[in-house]
């Protein structure tokens, strides 16, 4: 394959991938993305691939392999074209049955489709389903009708034509001018303006400038880099090209984090491809603008994803946040004016430069504008990768989107922003979502990660579990951050196994203030916002466990104990034999009394009892009752009446 | 490791400075540890001191400077797995094998780690063995899944 | 180099383009308490007792001076409430670590620091790295670095070059503000420094 030395030969190109492709011929779409890949989706893949072969359909099928479709929860995920069929949990077993029915037949398996909860509606087409529906998928949507490891798919649905665009009708500064109008905000977590951040590295002084990809995505529970870097790699490639040639940098770098290397391997698989097609190296497109791309690995440190601590890892040193006060935008990797964006920011431009800043601004909210993806997750119904304009409410992406509460349990609070920021409660579910209302509320957008909690979760703990988090992933050199954390996980250690004390809560928010006034990174500047933010809406779970020694989730170990109810004890053994500790004593028609010197609260003996019974139950801040005695253990069934 | 693939690995780096995080992964990947042996030879040939060398293996944990067991678990400890009772799963975990994260069991059978965040979050609680996903973890289901490992 | 004007506690002072806070309130005969800084090497930014607040187009900001440049018409603050806050509780945390260090104890009291506030850790490190920033800038012989991260971060000589160096040098051993690296040295040098027979010896 010749390189393309011109912009008519790109087209040239394009039209003929188009041509010999048929958009009402047959294809069968498998989500491959990590998520679906755990679930068993290489398995299915193989059936396909035999199944397809064996019932001689190799001519008339096309089955592709691709990116994440976001509907995590309900994977791995076949979506079959022209009709846009959607099945969920698809088992190998299932596919000799799709093949001969659905591809052959045209006949919709209906187990294999989507059925709405409440109305018992079966759903066929994808977009229709309401996860999607509600959705506003500008940037993701493509995942689903690409094999991220083919350019001639990313061609096909357009690729590389807003860089065509841009080298071959806008001058740099044009560019730049788009992407401020559109008002385009980081969406790796500190929402600057890009534009802002690209004019400002555009004009530093300094002949080699770099432009980076932050794909280290270390706040756990966001996972929607991944799926973007895995599933669409060339649409960050070519809004990173595009941002480089409007800053003037020639050298780029894709910082990848170490876990995920399918991401690794398909954005290498992106590079090598688009070289050889003159999209990225010398005289991209005959247009005299040269740009190369290489991809570096992180090792397993969260810090590192921080934005002078990034740099500093790219040249080969450890990464830890620099103490500097001169922005990276004009001295970053080694010392040379570096522009950092994240990747979806990254995979926003493509679209902005194609359709303009005017068509990206109708979506979002005043300060701020576009689409912004959400890895949904916790104890929510649909688990997955949302994209919903900014301005939507908190509980429309719960409730539409997400589906309401796993279980039917009560929703509780909601965390936003990882370790940096903070829980929203339900007083705020209607808050539109967007950069500003976020860090107003006490959390801040982040990179995307949105937890959901549910009255099982206990706000203290959660707290404690950032903060262990981030004792952890501090670099640990400066005090506030290093010692201001390694006391507040202290204190809330305490609080959570029933050493808690008066002046607990004062004592957090004082040095929560120290640590955020004094420390050097945003790591330690926004640890103590967990905290605050639990304290701000639920002060009384904090005084309960320092109070009463109670915790009102029932989940703090040392707070509750477990115990088997003798009024509804049937002695149905199950409790008895799963038991891991053998901390139960039972046996037929005895009722049975758990151990508590023995247990070790692990919760399977609540989990199993049938719920007809329901006679484990938690108990906290209060003794255990006393055992029933002995003679009074016999249960006396009653008798069958013929 | 063999002082020869250790200078392959170097080489196809170009044997710069800034690739040293690079090298270090490789090694690790293929030997499943970073020798001390090694560490000195990418020391010499990168012309950087060991102190950093050291500390980049310290610092970061995808490595190990002991040698790690056959099989390596890595329970997830992201904040949705946590919320679903991941460390209900590490407890178990530790329980049956005897070991907390980060160390090898006498045998060299397993090795324990927590990780952040595999990225699987619908499957929570997850553990990876082996690059081997198993989701919806409990306590009771957990040793028949590692019974299945020798 | 321009000259640049700034307010420093009310008084102006004179720099140079490039100079920072701290520089500049030293060579005004302004005291600001420093703890990771050294006339030898980088600015570190560790130990943050340095903060001061400084007022720049409008904004009230908390910067560390050892690593902040010098702006025109910047106005500076080096003690104030809050300042005096962040410095008191900074070296109760230090405190908990090493609580005998005499230049600790001469800051705690002029800021009323409780050295007792917080339980007792074990290790009395308190990181301002000063030993391993000269042992890399000044000596150029890395002897000693950091070791892991987070709350678990530690120095670590490296015994084959600290058996061959360090006897002859030791210039670091002085600037420890605790004390802590003597005990790191003799550590190691039990443990670790290889013996006679097998490479080079250290000189006693």
């Amino acid at each position: 394959m010749p390189r393309l030395k011109s912009f008519a030969e790109l087209e040239e190109l394009r039209k003929s991938i188009l041509s010999i492709r048929d958009p009402n011929k047959p294809c069968i779409t498998l989500c491959s993305g990590s998520a679906c890949y755990a679930c068993g989706s290489e398995a299915v893949a193989a059936s396909i691939e035999n199944e397809i072969e064996k019932q001689g359909l190799s001519a008339e099928v096309d089955f592709r392999k691709t990116g994440c479709h976001g509907f995590c929860e309900r994977g791995p995920i076949i979506v079959i074209h022209p009709e846009e069929i959607c099945y969920l949990q698809v088992e190998p077993e299932d596919v000799p049955e799709i093949v001969s029915q659905t591809l052959k037949q045209k006949k919709v398996i209906e187990r294999l489709l989507y059925t709405d909860p409440r109305t018992n509606e079966k759903i066929v087409r994808e977009s229709e389903i309401p996860f999607y529906k509600n959705q506003t998928r500008l940037v993701f949507g493509s995942n689903g009708n690409i094999d991220p490891k083919s350019i001639d798919d990313y061609l096909a649905i357009g690729g590389y034509s807003a860089l065509a665009k841009a080298l071959s009708q806008m001058t740099r500064e044009q560019v730049l001018e788009e992407v401020k109008k559109a008002n385009l905000r980081g969406r790796g977590g500190g929402g600057f303006p890009a534009g802002k951040k690209w004019e400002e590295c555009r004009n530093a002084p300094g002949e080699i400038k770099y432009v980076i990809v932050n794909a280290d995505e270390g706040d756990p529970g966001a996972y929607k880099d991944r799926s973007l870097l895995e599933g669409n790699p060339h649409a960050v490639l070519e809004g990173l090209t595009i941002g480089a040639y409007a800053i003037g940098s020639h050298e780029g770098y894709i910082y990848v984090r170490q876990e995920y290397p399918l991401a690794v391997e398909n954005v290498t698989i992106a590079i090598k491809q688009a070289q050889e097609y003159g999209l990225l190296g010398k005289n991209i497109l005959g247009s005299g603008f040269d740009f190369t791309v290489k991809v570096h690995r992180g090792a397993g440190a969260f810090v590192s994803g921080e934005s002078s601590a990034l740099m500093t890892a790219l040249e080969g040193k450890v990464g830890e946040p620099r103490p500097k006060y001169i922005h990276t935008a004009v001295k970053g990797v080694w010392d040379r004016p570096s522009d950092l964006n994240n990747v979806e920011t990254w995979a926003n431009v493509p679209l902005i430069i194609n359709k303009g800043a005017d068509w990206f601004t109708q979506f979002g909210t005043e300060g701020s504008k576009g689409t912004k993806i959400f890895s949904l997750v916790g104890k929510i119904n649909n688990t997955g990768l949302v994209e919903v304009p900014m301005g939507i409410t908190l509980r429309d992406i719960i409730y539409k989107v997400g589906g309401g509460i796993a279980g039917g349990k009560k929703f509780k609070a909601v965390q936003t922003g990882g370790p940096s920021g903070g829980c929203i409660s339900e007083e705020q579910l209607d808050l539109k979502v967007d950069f500003d209302e976020l860090t107003r509320a006490g959390s801040m957008m982040g990179s995307g990660g949105m937890i959901v909690m549910d009255e099982d979760t206990c706000m203290v703990d959660f707290a404690r579990y950032f903060l262990n988090f981030l004792s952890d992933e501090s670099c640990g050199k400066c005090v506030p951050c290093r010692e201001g954390i390694r006391q507040m996980l202290k204190v809330l250690t305490n609080i959570t196994i029933g050493n808690g004390k008066e002046g607990d809560i004062e004592l957090l928010e004082e040095l929560s203030e120290v640590t955020k006034d004094a420390s050097l990174c945003a790591l330690g500047k926004s640890a103590p916002n967990p905290v605050l933010s639990t304290i701000r809406y639920f002060r009384d779970e904090y005084e309960a466990h320092i109070k009463e020694k109670r915790c009102p989730a029932y989940s703090c170990k040392a707070l509750i104990s477990y115990f088997i109810d003798p009024h509804r004890c049937q002695a149905c053994m199950i409790c008895f034999r799963k038991c891991p500790a053998d901390a139960i004593d039972g046996g037929k028609n005895k009722i049975h009394i758990i151990n508590q010197d023995k247990c070790t609260k692990c919760g399977t003996c609540f989990e199993v009892c049938p719920s007809r019974f329901g006679a484990v139950k938690k108990i906290s801040g209060e003794p255990v009752p006393c055992p029933v005695p002995e003679k009074e253990r016999t249960i006396v069934r009653k008798s069958k009446d013929k | 490791m063999d002082t020869g693939r250790i200078d392959q690995i170097i080489d196809k780096h170009q044997g710069e400075a800034s690739s040293l995080i690079q090298v270090l992964l490789e090694i690790q990947s293929e030997s499943h540890w970073l020798p001390k042996e090694a560490l000195e030879r990418v020391g010499e040939k990168l012309q950087v001191p060991l102190t950093r060398i050291q500390h980049i293996a310290t610092f970061y944990k995808a490595f190990s400077l002991v040698p790690k067991g056959r099989h390596e678990i890595h329970i997830c400890m992201g904040t949705a797995c946590h919320v679903r009772g991941a460390p209900r799963v590490l407890d178990t975990v530790q329980n049956l094998i005897g070991i907390k994260p980060g160390e090898t069991d006498s045998d060299s059978k397993f090795s324990l780690e927590t990780v952040n965040c595999l990225g699987c979050c619908a499957l929570g609680p997850v553990m990876e063995v082996d690059g081997k996903y198993h989701g919806k973890m409990v306590p009771a289901t957990i040793a028949e899944v590692l019974k299945k490992y020798d | 180099m321009s000259e640049i004007l700034l307010r420093i506690d009310g008084k102006e002072v004179k720099a140079r383009e490039g100079m920072t806070i701290l520089e500049a309130a030293r060579s005004a005969g302004i005291f600001i308490p420093t703890l990771c800084y050294h006339e030898k090497l980088e600015p570190y930014g560790a130990c943050r007792i340095c903060i001061v607040e400084v007022e720049v187009r409008g904004w009230t900001r908390l910067v560390v001076s050892c690593v902040y440049p010098v702006e025109d018409n910047l106005v500076v603050r080096t003690r104030s409430e809050k300042v005096d806050r962040i410095r008191k509780t900074l070296l109760e945390l230090m405190m908990a670590h090493a609580p005998d260090s005499s230049q600790l104890q001469e800051l705690a009291q002029e800021y009323g620091a409780d050295r007792d506030r917080f339980e007792k850790e074990a290790s009395f490190c308190i990181h301002c790295g000063l030993c391993v920033r000269y042992c890399a800038e000044v000596k150029k012989l890395n002897a000693v670095g950091f070791v892991d991260r987070g709350t678990r971060k530690e120095i670590s000589f490296i015994p084959q070059i600290a058996s061959r160096e360090c006897w002859n040098c030791k210039e670091c051993f002085p600037l420890c503000p605790t004390s802590y690296l003597q005990a790191a040295f003799v550590l190691i040098e039990s443990l670790a420094f290889p013996s006679p027979s097998s490479g080079p010896t250290s000189e006693k």
